[in-house]
């Protein structure tokens, strides 16, 4: 049997792991800790202090999310002190960049923006001092916005831990201290490759997904879960759709396996393909050989292709016959496409691009 | 996969083989990189190519396309003379084991390295730590599987995760990364010549009439045609219609000028497409259908998991569902059939597919299910063969390596293998309309070793000409280290440098899959 600890958060005990910390104690009985930097599954690194409680007999109040419990240690987390120290803590962070919730596309599920509401803060009591980063407009996928870097750096725990790309990391410091890839380029010109991990962890503006940009706000947007159309993975994804428009794609760590929330670049950036103009849209025939195409209704192509199936039966037998279904549609259509040329035309001759 | 992707992570050792898995299958490919980074798996990487993984390795078998039966059997030869197999294992859960100990007795890793190019001395080390870990699961893909051998290199490696008793573990297995979304639901559903859903032999008795009875129809007790040689029957007359649903074998296919000559011969060619594809401009007739976001269904992933399909918009225009589509043919025909959604499909699926029969859409609505699932209170199967093989007994398969099909000579002197880039996905109909991926890469690129651009006199960026005993492409030249000294590789992505005019249709006899991984080319500034 492991040894358990017994610790009190605000005057609920609870048994803990030796190892656990104490914000995952307190989430476990259901309070409530701010975070900002804190990243599941990522290596705890207390950088941005928000989640500091009060621990009796310890000196400063501490970060939640690094420390491990000790046997009968009492924490609180709504104390005075507690509340000040976050307060000070978001204050610093709004008033030290741009944070311009009305045309930021994260308005509505920024962490930082939540944070000042649930702090009931009106104004930093600091001047608003932006760094004046230049903007990362380099490429059509992923936007950066570095003065609404809260310089959290989970955008390079996403990159180097979950994705194991080592693109992005810390760059200066002080108040010079940016994220991004080595020698301060721009992703288009940088090792990156658009996994777009880092957009889907970032707490603010910084980090956005640029197809969306005016796409439509948060709560405008209907999300849809599916699977993945491109590799084998079966990745598991959301769809954000607004007017009959795919507006952005996102993982989501909440649906576990195949892929515990991480996409790659063809899964989070290649879906333009279903809006696009190029899509065909009626059934069309070919009357005679070396004829152009005519559009064609339904019911008239549905005639087409199973008188002229029926005639090729007739006179050649089923085996004249055959189909290729397909490793891109569903089981659903595949089932019936071979039971309809077993069942309807008789023969076996089904196969698809598997070998290729 | 006999096991489970979640596996890949927590593993002893990975054997990646045939797979640029970080470019293919980039959520497996992260997978990986933790596993080492992480958590302390040793990786083995055994590709003819310089590989992002070969950065992770701890070990690169470069061995040249084609070799790698004999590479395995190598690897095979070091264990048995080492005394590293497992021996329990073999004797408790196989067969035939004294017949592959016969045939890899003489390959030695000397031997193997005038086959393969791979030093003795790297195989040794491969085989050693292989044969040490608790547990190894073997990675492949196509470039396992598009060989004329490639039976036989699949076979191969399951030879060489069960003498080291690693079929029937977790972390273990033989794990084939499926390249598209459903190939592996296509295989489950029966989209196959010789067997109805679940595998089941159309030549059985048994299985025939239980689907006759299912389905209300005789049916015939004769396999069909597969892929190629429908090609080759509708070129000779004996095919006169086929019906296509979502495939593009005018940009897949080897040798695609006698594809396409295949296909104007015949007397009905129908599309079923999301796109006017190079195959559809010559059909005579193309019906729009719905794409994935704007329909309801099921995948099959790689790791046999079925997972929902939803509904996320409307389809275009006039667009139906792929499935609406063959009701709307059949019932034409002459053979009814009526759904009301997909979702009854799937409820009559489960009736007569043994190893999807414990599975409902309520069940997979949270998360996907791992077949065989064959009741309704059954969890699924994260790893196949645990305790017992499917079969009863693991069967080795005693194989002797054959050269490919074609080999460079003085005229032709270099090989050309295939595959995909990153941002790139099969035929380019969707990545190429997508505006990020074709910014990232917009256009084929011929990728040549230093040594060999040097020798040629081609520089990076320029324009080349590369050709086969079957045509030529021109293409930009890539110069890059990736590629190893007498290989170049290109992709398959683009119609405008359609790479598959060069490829050998030299087929597998048994898995008839075209050598699209090894054929002879030259190559010259265009």
């Amino acid at each position: 049997m492991e040894k358990k600890i017994t610790v009190t958060i605000d005057g609920q005990e609870i048994s803990a792991k030796p190892g656990q910390t104490i914000l995952e104690c307190a989430r476990s009985l259901g309070i409530y800790i701010p975070t900002l930097c804190h990243y599941q599954n990522t290596t705890n690194v207390g950088a941005c202090r928000v989640c500091v409680v009060e621990v009796e007999n310890a000196r400063s109040l501490v970060a939640s999310c690094c420390m491990p419990v000790s046997p009968g240690m009492v924490i609180r987390t709504d104390t005075p002190a507690v509340r000040a120290a976050q307060k000070m803590i978001v204050e610093l962070l709004w008033s030290s960049g741009d944070h311009n919730c009305l045309t930021c596309e994260q308005n509505g599920q920024c962490e930082l923006q939540n944070l000042v509401y649930w702090l009931k803060i009106d104004q930093p009591r600091f001047k608003i001092e932006p760094p004046g980063h230049a903007l990362d407009d380099s490429n059509t996928m992923i936007h950066r916005d570095l003065n609404k870097c809260v310089l959290c750096g989970r955008c390079i725990r996403a990159c180097n831990e979950i994705q194991v790309n080592e693109v992005l990391d810390f760059a200066q410091r002080g108040s010079y201290a940016k994220v991004g890839p080595a020698f301060d380029a721009d992703y288009i010109d940088s090792a990156c490759v658009f996994c777009g991990e880092c957009l889907q962890v970032c707490p603010t503006g910084a980090i956005t997904f640029k197809q969306a940009k005016f796409g439509g706000r948060p709560w405008e947007l209907n999300k849809v879960r599916t699977t993945c159309t491109y590799c084998g993975v079966g990745c598991q994804m959301d769809l954000y759709t607004k007017d009959n428009q795919i507006v952005k794609v996102s993982g989501n760590r909440e649906y576990g396996q195949p892929n515990d929330g991480s996409l790659c670049v063809k899964g989070r950036f290649g879906m333009d393909f279903v809006s696009h103009p190029d899509r065909l849209k009626k059934p069309l025939i070919r009357y005679k050989k070396n004829e152009d195409f005519k559009e064609a209704s339904w019911d008239e192509a549905f005639s087409f292709i199973a008188d002229k199936l029926n005639a090729i039966k007739k006179d050649h037998g089923s085996d004249a016959i055959a189909g290729l279904a397909s490793a891109r549609v569903t089981n659903e259509e595949n089932y019936l496409f071979q039971k309809f040329f077993r069942a309807a035309v008789g023969t076996n001759n089904v196969d698809h691009c598997a070998r290729l | 996969m006999t096991n489970s992707i979640d596996e890949i992570e927590y593993t002893d050792l990975i054997l990646a083989t045939g797979t640029n898995t970080t470019e293919n299958h980039p959520v497996i490919g992260a997978k990986i990189k933790r596993a080492v980074k992480q958590q302390g798996a040793k990786l083995i990487v055994i590709d003819p190519r310089k590989i992002d993984l070969v950065k992770y390795a701890d070990i690169w078998l470069c061995q040249k396309p084609g070799t790698d039966v004999a590479v395995f059997n190598g690897m095979m030869n070091v264990i048995i003379s080492e005394g590293l197999e497992a021996k329990e294992y073999i004797v408790e859960r196989t067969e035939g084991f004294d017949a592959l100990k016969t045939t890899v007795a003489k390959y030695t890793p000397e031997y193997v390295e005038k086959i393969s190019g791979v030093p003795a001395e790297d195989l040794r080390k491969a085989a050693r730590l292989y044969a040490g870990a608790k547990s190894a699961s073997i990675l492949y893909a196509m470039g396992i599987t598009q060989h004329i051998s490639g039976t036989d290199n699949v076979k191969s490696i399951a030879n060489l995760s069960m003498i080291c008793g690693n079929v029937g573990i977790e972390g273990g297995g033989v794990n084939p990364l499926r390249g598209q979304n459903n190939v592996q639901g296509a295989c489950d559903m029966g989209g196959l010549p010789n067997v109805y859903p679940a595998y089941q032999q159309v030549a059985n008795e048994d299985a025939r009439k239980k689907f006759e009875t299912a389905w209300g129809a005789i049916l015939s007790p004769k396999p069909g045609l597969t892929l190629m040689e429908m090609m080759a029957a509708a070129g000779s007359g004996a095919v006169k219609a086929l019906y296509i649903m979502g495939e593009n074998p005018l940009l897949s296919d080897p040798d695609l000028h006698h594809v396409k000559k295949e296909l104007q011969n015949l007397e009905l060619l129908v599309v079923q497409d999301i796109f006017m594809t190079e195959t559809a401009e010559i059909a005579d007739v193309v019906l729009p259908v719905a794409s994935f976001a704007e329909k309801d269904g099921t995948f099959s992933n790689t790791e046999r998991r079925v997972q929902r399909v939803r509904k996320a918009i409307e389809p275009p225009g006039e667009a139906i569902t792929d499935w609406e589509a063959i009701c709307g043919i059949s019932n034409k025909f002459g053979y009814p059939m009526h759904y009301s959604s997909a979702k009854e499909i799937f409820e009559e699926v489960a009736t007569v597919t043994p190893s999807y029969a414990g599975i409902t859409y309520k069940r997979i609505d949270k998360e996907g299910i791992q077949w065989p699932c064959p009741t309704s209170d059954h969890k699924g199967t994260k790893f196949l063969h645990k305790d017992r093989f499917s079969r009863g007994l693991g069967l080795f398969s005693a194989i002797e390596f054959i050269e490919p099909n074609e080999w460079p000579d003085k005229e032709y002197p270099l090989i050309l293998t295939t595959g995909r880039v990153l941002y790139h996905y099969h035929t380019g109909t969707m990545t190429t309309r997508a505006q990020g991926p074709s910014e990232r890469c917009p256009e084929s690129l011929v990728e040549i070793n230093p040594a060999d651009a040097d020798r040629l006199g081609i520089s990076d960026g320029q324009m080349v000409k590369v050709t086969s005993r079957r045509g030529f492409v021109e293409a930009k030249a890539q110069i890059t280290d990736k590629s190893t000294k007498g290989t170049i590789f290109m992709n398959f992505h683009f119609a405008a440098a359609p790479v598959n005019l060069l490829t050998n249709p030299a087929l597998d006899p048994t898995g008839k899959i075209p050598e699209l991984k090894v054929c002879a080319v030259k190559l010259a500034a265009a």
